[in-house]
Parts: structure tokens; C-alpha cells; sequence
């Protein structure tokens, strides 16, 4: 296959890797982000949490994967884009560890024992899924929008700040990747759960759906008529979205949850596509110096390493998506407060303490 | 302090931390395996207790292995972008490959291992740790076949028009001798660490008379695994100072403080002079070692070892004016720490198993100290192999090809690295304590009294969960 193929092949499974991470990762924040309000006590939140337990690792690996893919397949573009939103990434890595340590040890500690020791990590939990799920959007807002980018010694750079990436259009997708990961978890729980988490699930899809859909087609117009380079193709995936969404909070509203999963699950999807649709035959581009703008040509590694990569791919995703599919088939049972094992009491402390 | 310092702060302290978990990572998930293993072949419950007591401390200890990690995989294009355009093409795909053969193997099995037991059929289930522990061993490999390229680049061209290196050979940088020692040194050094581990948390439960029937047991796995882990250290050590030699010269001369080329160098266990080198004060010398670890000849013309002098006068024929030694104190005392605390360790568990032979108990308090520290010991000295290993390599990042100043990220100000350096070490910080805490607790409370097993019939029938968050 020629350099130019390969190219945009890494730039179509970097997409597909994004798309893993948004539909995967996408609930676990919307979860995170629900606890607090979803969960009324102690049992209800551990239900909560416990829905994430088993895949939310795994879950995250997906990001891993899209950052090392980056760098293996487009090492220009990986070192622009994360040397110029250092700040707005420095911000994504402490979420991610305060949160990825917070689902470990909030139960560790009971609630006589420790008294604030859960409700810390919760609030650990809470913001570390809120901010990434804001600030993903925003950094894919102003990908997709251009950035400055100037040469400097012959490399593409950034010569913004982290003011320069809070523009409105980039606020505004913050709010909707945040509004439809919310929404996203919400449908998941509501699939996951039994009981009154289940109803409150439901409910709440419905509500933050709806917003979310007002401000995603505001925000997937603005894209489209300012900052599409396909516009035939990314109004069809535009369509898709909305279809996707309106058919996810049908089925919610019907309670068909399963359903409704599996049409939120395509609008992540779609987002990404539509996100990655409009942005081709771009990576970066910068919006001060047309020479600045990094493509899927001129940024992408040599035909060997892109060979061997996708070799690779081919073999391994599959095999991901087996035993990953088969996690979510094992723990597939509905979960309810009635399950936890006695909530109030940490698994690290002596029975004795917990005397409450 | 510019941004190239605090860069290289933040560098060290945030992978050296990283580093604290990986190596009981490695060897503690593949042990409880193995405990898992004997539980399932004998059906003793002494090992399934161990199996659940050992299964909790690992998790504990994985949780901010994973979470740090997170930050590795980001870091280089963030604070060191240079160095990323330069070598991407090449340090990318191991990166890459390591996120999807190993870490979704690792985290997804995990996953199902900790809230698997009463889900999976016990063979199936057992099946699951084994594939976690694959995968850490796996993860390994990947980021050290990277870390190789950066000690020794081989399977690569410079592209003249773009002047980055480019791979030409995928399996040069999986399979060159640096890769292989180094894996093989590293998972050594993972499992002398990890045995140590658990014989000081073992003699400690068995001081304090609690589950003392399995705690014997884990024990001796742990002071077995600990000694022979110590005996291939050595010698993947011995391999690794070899190709050191050969392929990084300054580094051995650094690590030795040898700085006049010579014959028969003696190996000084410790050195009093002056910093400089010039004047030796007073040693405790081991006459030829030096030459032995870095020729395999005691004495004679093959036993010759290269003086930092002479390769600072070559180097500067070859790559022009500059300081190619690394910093020779941090170098030569970073590589005693490592060997000496590395021995160290596994003297402990030689002197523990000797204390509690034929079921004796010891009740001596420096005892209990010294088990409950215990495992901070070859901790420390793998750390220092560590630093030893990328100070000796420095001034380069890439050695030979790119030194370090050149690598770190030109948009960067010392402001914004200033403030993340800040920010990842107060976090770090917070989490050791928490952590250690955890820790402590979980050890005091011991292995279960007793523990139920539910089967995977029951509990799809909607029963109470054996675990949960
Ligand atoms: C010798 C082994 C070794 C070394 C030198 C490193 N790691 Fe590591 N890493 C592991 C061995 C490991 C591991 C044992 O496989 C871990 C520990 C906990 C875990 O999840 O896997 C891990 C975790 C881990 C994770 C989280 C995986 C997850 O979520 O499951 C990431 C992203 C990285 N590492 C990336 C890196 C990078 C970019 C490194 C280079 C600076 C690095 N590690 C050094
Ligand atoms: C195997 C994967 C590793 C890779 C790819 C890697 C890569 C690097 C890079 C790019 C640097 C340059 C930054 C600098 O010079 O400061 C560096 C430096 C450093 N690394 Fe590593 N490293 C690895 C493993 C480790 C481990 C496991 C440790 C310690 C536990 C470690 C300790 C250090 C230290 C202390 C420095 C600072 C050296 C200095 O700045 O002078 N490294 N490494
Ligand atoms: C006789 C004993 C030992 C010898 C001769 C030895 C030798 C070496 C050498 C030459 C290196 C540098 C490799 C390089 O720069 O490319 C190294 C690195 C290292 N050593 Fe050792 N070592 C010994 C014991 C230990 C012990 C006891 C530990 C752990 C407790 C340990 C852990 C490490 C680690 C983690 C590294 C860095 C990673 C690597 O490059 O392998 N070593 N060792």
C-alpha cells in the first residue's frame, strides 16, 4: 500500500479508537457524574459504582491506546497538539487519577470508621469525570476549529494559551460532549440497575437529553457551516447524530433500555465520525498560518512503521473486542442496593470499628 | 531553574514514582497466581486466604500503578516534544502496541478477576489472574524495548530531508541484546522485590499470630522467589554490564569513577575522596572486579576498562565541544544502592526463613521492625537501578544521537512546567500517604478468619455480591 493510503487508514483507526473511548469511557464519566445526585445512600451509591467496577480500567485503556496510536502513527501531530494544550491536559491527567483512585478505595473505609473518607472520594469521582468530559469537548472543539499554529525551526507549534482554547465554540462543545456523556451514563445505569436507581436513571436521560440535543445541534451547525472540509459528507453524519439521539431518548422514554444504550452508543459514534469527517484531510490546522497546518500527509510516520502498525491492529483489535465484549456478557446481571454486601462498612476495617 | 530543569524534575520524579508500583505489579500479580494455582490443586484453604489477603495489597498497589501510568503515556508529547518528532517514528510503536497487546489485557482481566469469583467456574477464574499477570509482564517488555532504543539505537535510519529517525527494522528494537537483557534484569529485579515483599508482610502476621498456617507457607514461596529472583539478577546484571560496556562505555566508567583508562580496575565497595576523582582518600576495594563485570578478565591487556578522560577527549573528537560524562557521584553511588539494597533484600529473606525454621516463631521487636521495612529496601535499589541506568545515559536522551536539552518541548515556559512539577508532586504526595495507609490497614487486619465461597449458580440468581465497590 502506498505512504498515502496508510496514512489515512491510521487517521480512520485513530477515529475508531476515539469512538471506542466515547462510547466506552463516555458512560463511565455520565456515571461519575450522576453518583452524587443518583445515589441517595450509601447502598445506592456503592450500586452505582459497583456498575463501573469491573470495565472502567479497561474502559480507559482505550484513551492509551488513541494517545500511543497518535504517537506511533503521527508523531508530529502527538507532539504538537499535547506540548500546546498542556495546561488543558494537565487538568484531564489529574481527573483521571483522582477518580481512577477513587473507584478503588472509596469503599475501603466504612462510613462509622472514617466518616468523611467516602464522601472525599466521591467528590473525587464526581470532578474527575466532569471536567475530562467538558474538556474533551472543548479540545476537540478547537482541533476541529484550528488552533495558532506558527513554524518555529521548521515544526509546527502552538503560540496560544489555555485562554486561547476557552473561546465560546469551543465552550459550547465542551457542554455537549459533557451533556451527552451525562445523558449517555444515565441510559447506561438505567440498564444496569433495578429499582429506584433505575427509575432516577431513566428520568434523568430524558431531562439532560434534551437539553443536550438543543445544544448539539447548535453546536453541530456552527460546525458544520463554519469548520467543515467535507461538507457533503459531514451533513449526512450529521443526520445520523440527531436520528441516533432522538431514537436513544425515544427508547428511553419507552424504557426500551436497551435500546436506548445502543442508539446513545451510535450517537457517540457519530459524534467522533462527524467530528473526524469535518476536520480530513486536516490533523491540526492552524488558524494564523495556512504552512503551519498539519495533515494527514505531512504529519504521518513512515510507510514502514505505519505498515507494521497496522498489521497490528489488524491481529490485535479484534481480539480486544472479544474478551472486552465478553467482561460486559459476564457481568451483564442488573444490580440493586439490596445486593451490597453490607454498605456502611469498609472492607479495611476491623469489624469492631465499624460498630455503628 | 529553566524549563529544561524543571522538565527533567518532573521526568524523574513522576516515572521513578510510577516505578515504585510497576515492579510489585510484575511480581505480586503473577505470586497470587501462583497461591491462586496451589488453592486450586489442593483445595488447602490456607491458600485461598493467602490467595484473597495477597490478591487485596496487590490491588491497592496496581490502582496507582495504573494511575501513573496514565500520566507516562502523555508526557512525552507534552513536556518533551522535541525528542518526540525526533525518535516518534520509532519509540511511538512499541507504545502503542504495549496499550493494546497488554494493557487491555491486564486491566479487562483484572476486572474480571477481582469481581469474578463468584461469576467465572474456579478454573476459568483462575484463568483470568494468569492473563493479568501475562499482561503485565507483556507491558513490560513493550516499554522497555523503547526505553532499550533510547540506550542503545539500533534498527533505524536518519531521514536526511526531515532529519528524524525512522524505523527499518521493527525486530532489531524488539530483539537487539539491550532489549532482551534489560527485560530480563527488570522482571528479575521485579520478582527479588516482590518476594521480599511478601516475606516481610508473612514474618510479620506470623510474629503477630495471625493465619500463621498460611502465612508460613507464603513465606517460603516468597523467600524461594526472592532468592532465586536475587541469584538472576546477578547474573541478567553481569549480561547487562557487558553490552553496557560495549554499547555506553562512559556509563560503566561513570558508575566505577574510573577515570583514567586502565587494566585490572578494582571495584570499590565504598570510596572516600575527593569529588573530582583526582584523589582517593581511602577504599574498600575488590582488586579486578571492575574489569571482571565490564570484560570477563580479572587482569591483563582484554581486562582494560576506558577512562571517563579518554572517552570525554573521543567523544569530543567525534560529536564536537561538550561534556559527555554524566554526573559521576550520582552514577557511581546510584549503582552500590542498587546492588547493595538488592542484597540486602535478599539476605532478609534468607534470615527469615532461617528464623522461622521448623515452626519457630521469633518475637524479638527489632525483628518486627525490620519486616515491616523490609520491603522499602530493594524498592530503594531498584529505583536507583533506575537512576543510575538514565543519569549514566545523560547528556544524552537518545543516546548518541540527541542529548536532552535538545528533546525537551521549545513552547513549554518554565512557568507552566513549574506548575504541573508542583502539581503532580503534591498529588503524588497525597496518594503515598492515603496509600500506605491502606496498606497498613489491610496488613494489620491479616488474611481472613474464614472465607465463603459462593458459586456462580447462586450468584446469578440474584444474591448479594461477594465483592462490590
Ligand atoms: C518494567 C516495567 C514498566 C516500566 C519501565 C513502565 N511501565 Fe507502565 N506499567 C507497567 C510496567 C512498566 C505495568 C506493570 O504493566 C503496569 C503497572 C500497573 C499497571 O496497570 O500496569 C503499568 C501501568 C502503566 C499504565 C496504565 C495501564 C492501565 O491503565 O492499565 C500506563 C499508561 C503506562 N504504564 C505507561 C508507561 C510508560 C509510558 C512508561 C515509560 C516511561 C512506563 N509505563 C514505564
Ligand atoms: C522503560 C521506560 C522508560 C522510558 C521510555 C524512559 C524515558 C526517559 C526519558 C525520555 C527521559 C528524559 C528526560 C530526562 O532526561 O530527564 C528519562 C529520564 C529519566 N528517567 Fe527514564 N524512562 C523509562 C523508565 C524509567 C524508570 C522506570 C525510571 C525510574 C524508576 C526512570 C528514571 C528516570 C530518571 C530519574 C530520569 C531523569 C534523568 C535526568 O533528567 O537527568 N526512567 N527517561
Ligand atoms: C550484581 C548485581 C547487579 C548488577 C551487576 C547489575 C547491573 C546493572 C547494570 C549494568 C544496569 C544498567 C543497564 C544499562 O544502563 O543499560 C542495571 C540497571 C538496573 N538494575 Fe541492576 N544490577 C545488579 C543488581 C540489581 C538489583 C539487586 C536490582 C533491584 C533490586 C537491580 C535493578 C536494576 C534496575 C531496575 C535497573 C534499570 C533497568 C535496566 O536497565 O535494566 N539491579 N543493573
Amino acid at each position: 500500500m502506498t505512504h498515502d493510503q496508510l496514512a489515512i487508514i491510521w487517521f480512520v483507526l485513530i477515529a475508531v479508537l476515539w469512538c471506542g473511548y466515547f462510547v466506552l469511557e463516555g458512560f463511565d464519566f455520565g456515571v461519575g457524574i450522576l453518583l452524587p445526585f443518583i445515589g441517595k445512600n450509601e447502598a445506592e451509591r456503592r450500586t452505582v459504582v459497583s456498575t463501573l467496577g469491573p470495565v472502567w480500567d479497561g474502559n480507559e485503556v482505550w484513551l492509551l491506546t488513541a494517545g500511543g496510536a497518535t504517537f506511533a502513527a503521527f508523531s508530529l501531530w502527538y507532539a504538537t497538539l499535547f506540548s500546546g494544550f498542556y495546561l488543558a491536559l494537565l487538568l484531564i491527567l489529574v481527573a483521571l487519577i483522582i477518580r481512577g483512585v477513587a473507584f478503588e478505595f472509596r469503599s475501603k473505609r466504612g462510613t462509622a470508621a472514617a466518616p468523611n473518607w467516602r464522601r472525599n472520594w466521591d467528590a473525587a469521582i464526581f470532578v474527575g469525570s466532569f471536567l475530562p468530559a467538558l474538556l474533551w469537548g472543548v479540545a476537540f472543539a478547537n482541533i476541529v476549529a484550528g488552533v495558532p499554529l506558527e513554524m518555529q525551526n521548521g515544526n509546527s507549534e502552538f503560540t496560544g494559551n489555555l485562554f486561547t482554547l476557552l473561546n465560546p465554540y469551543a465552550l459550547l462543545g465542551g457542554l455537549v460532549t459533557l451533556g451527552l456523556f451525562t445523558t449517555h451514563g444515565a441510559i447506561f445505569l438505567a440498564l444496569k440497575t433495578e429499582g429506584d436507581i433505575r427509575t432516577r436513571a431513566n428520568k434523568l436521560a430524558g431531562q439532560i437529553g434534551l437539553v443536550t440535543a438543543v445544544l448539539a445541534v447548535a453546536f453541530g451547525l456552527w460546525t458544520q457551516l463554519a469548520h467543515s472540509n467535507n461538507t457533503a459528507a459531514s451533513v449526512v453524519v450529521l443526520v445520523l447524530v440527531v436520528l441516533a439521539w432522538v431514537g436513544a431518548l425515544g427508547a428511553n422514554r419507552m424504557g426500551r433500555e436497551g435500546w436506548a444504550f445502543i442508539a446513545s452508543a451510535a450517537t457517540m459514534v457519530f459524534v467522533v465520525v462527524f467530528l473526524f469527517t469535518c476536520l480530513y484531510p486536516n490533523v491540526m490546522p492552524s488558524s494564523t498560518n495556512a504552512d503551519a497546518t498539519l495533515t494527514v500527509q505531512n504529519a504521518a510516520n513512515s510507510q514502514y512503521t505505519l505498515t507494521i502498525m497496522t498489521w497490528v491492529a489488524v491481529i490485535l483489535t479484534p481480539v480486544v473486542l472479544v474478551y472486552q465484549s465478553w467482561t460486559y456478557w459476564v457481568f451483564r446481571r442488573r444490580l440493586s442496593p439490596s445486593q451490597i454486601p453490607d454498605p456502611e462498612h469498609g472492607s479495611l476495617d476491623l469489624p469492631h470499628e465499624v460498630s455503628a | 531553574m529553566n524549563a529544561l530543569d524543571l522538565a527533567r524534575w518532573q521526568f524523574g520524579i513522576t516515572t521513578v514514582y510510577h516505578f515504585l508500583f510497576v515492579p510489585l505489579t510484575i511480581g505480586t500479580s503473577m505470586l497470587t497466581a501462583v497461591m491462586q494455582t496451589a488453592w486450586f490443586r489442593t483445595g488447602d484453604e490456607k491458600w485461598l486466604k493467602a490467595t484473597k489477603f495477597f490478591g487485596k495489597l496487590f490491588l491497592i498497589n496496581f490502582a496507582l500503578g495504573v494511575v501513573t501510568g496514565i500520566v507516562q503515556e502523555f508526557q512525552f508529547g507534552m513536556a518533551w516534544s522535541d525528542y518526540s518528532r525526533f525518535v516518534g517514528d520509532i519509540f511511538g510503536a512499541p507504545l502503542a502496541v504495549e496499550a493494546l497487546a497488554s494493557f487491555f489485557l491486564e486491566s479487562t482481566f483484572l476486572g474480571l478477576w477481582i469481581f469474578g469469583w463468584d461469576r467465572l467456574p474456579r478454573g476459568l477464574h483462575l484463568a483470568t489472574i494468569w492473563a493479568a499477570a501475562f499482561g503485565t509482564m507483556l507491558s513490560a517488555y513493550f516499554i522497555l524495548a523503547a526505553n532499550s532504543f533510547m540506550q542503545h539505537p539500533d534498527g533505524y535510519v536518519i531521514n536526511p530531508v526531515t532529519k528524524r529517525a525512522e524505523l527499518t527494522s521493527f525486530g532489531a528494537v524488539l530483539t537487539q541484546n539491550t532489549t532482551v537483557a534489560t527485560f530480563a534484569h527488570v522482571i528479575s529485579s521485579a520478582f527479588l522485590v516482590s518476594g521480599v515483599a511478601i516475606v516481610g508482610v508473612s514474618l510479620w502476621l506470623i510474629m503477630k499470630g495471625k493465619s500463621v498456617d498460611a502465612m508460613r507457607s507464603t513465606l517460603k514461596l516468597g523467600a524461594i522467589v526472592a532468592i532465586v529472583a536475587g541469584l538472576l539478577v546477578m547474573y541478567t546484571g553481569d549480561v547487562q554490564a557487558k553490552i553496557m560496556v560495549k554499547q555506553q562505555p562512559m556509563k560503566m566508567a561513570a558508575a566505577e569513577a574510573v577515570y583514567k583508562t586502565a587494566e585490572n580496575v578494582p571495584f570499590s565497595l565504598v570510596t572516600v575522596g575527593s569529588l573530582d576523582g583526582s584523589e582517593a582518600y581511602w577504599a574498600l576495594d575488590i582488586p579486578g572486579l571492575t574489569s571482571f563485570l565490564a570484560t570477563g578478565s580479572w587482569t591483563g591487556p582484554e581486562s582494560t576498562v576506558q577512562g571517563i578522560n579518554d572517552l570525554q577527549a573521543e567523544y569530543e573528537k567525534k560529536f564536537g565541544p561538550g561534556n559527555y560524562a554524566p554526573y559521576v557521584p550520582l552514577a557511581f553511588w546510584a549503582f552500590r544502592a542498587m546492588i547493595g539494597l538488592g542484597g540486602l533484600g535478599v539476605l532478609f529473606a534468607i534470615f527469615a526463613l532461617w528464623i522461622t525454621r521448623k515452626g519457630r516463631v521469633p518475637s524479638k521487636a527489632w525483628i518486627r521492625l525490620m519486616s515491616s521495612i523490609a520491603l522499602l529496601v530493594p524498592l530503594v535499589g531498584i529505583s536507583a537501578g533506575w537512576i543510575f541506568t538514565e543519569m549514566g545515559r545523560q547528556p544524552w536522551i537518545v543516546y548518541g544521537l540527541m542529548k536532552t536539552e535538545n528533546g525537551v518541548s521549545p513552547t513549554m515556559s518554565s512557568f507552566t512546567v513549574g506548575l504541573s512539577l508542583v502539581v503532580f508532586t503534591l498529588l503524588y504526595g497525597a496518594l503515598a500517604v492515603i496509600e500506605v495507609g491502606l496498606l497498613v490497614r489491610a496488613v494489620k487486619i491479616g488474611p481472613p478468619e474464614t472465607v465463603e465461597l459462593m458459586d456462580a449458580d447462586d450468584a446469578n440468581n440474584g444474591q448479594t455480591l461477594t465483592f462490590s465497590y
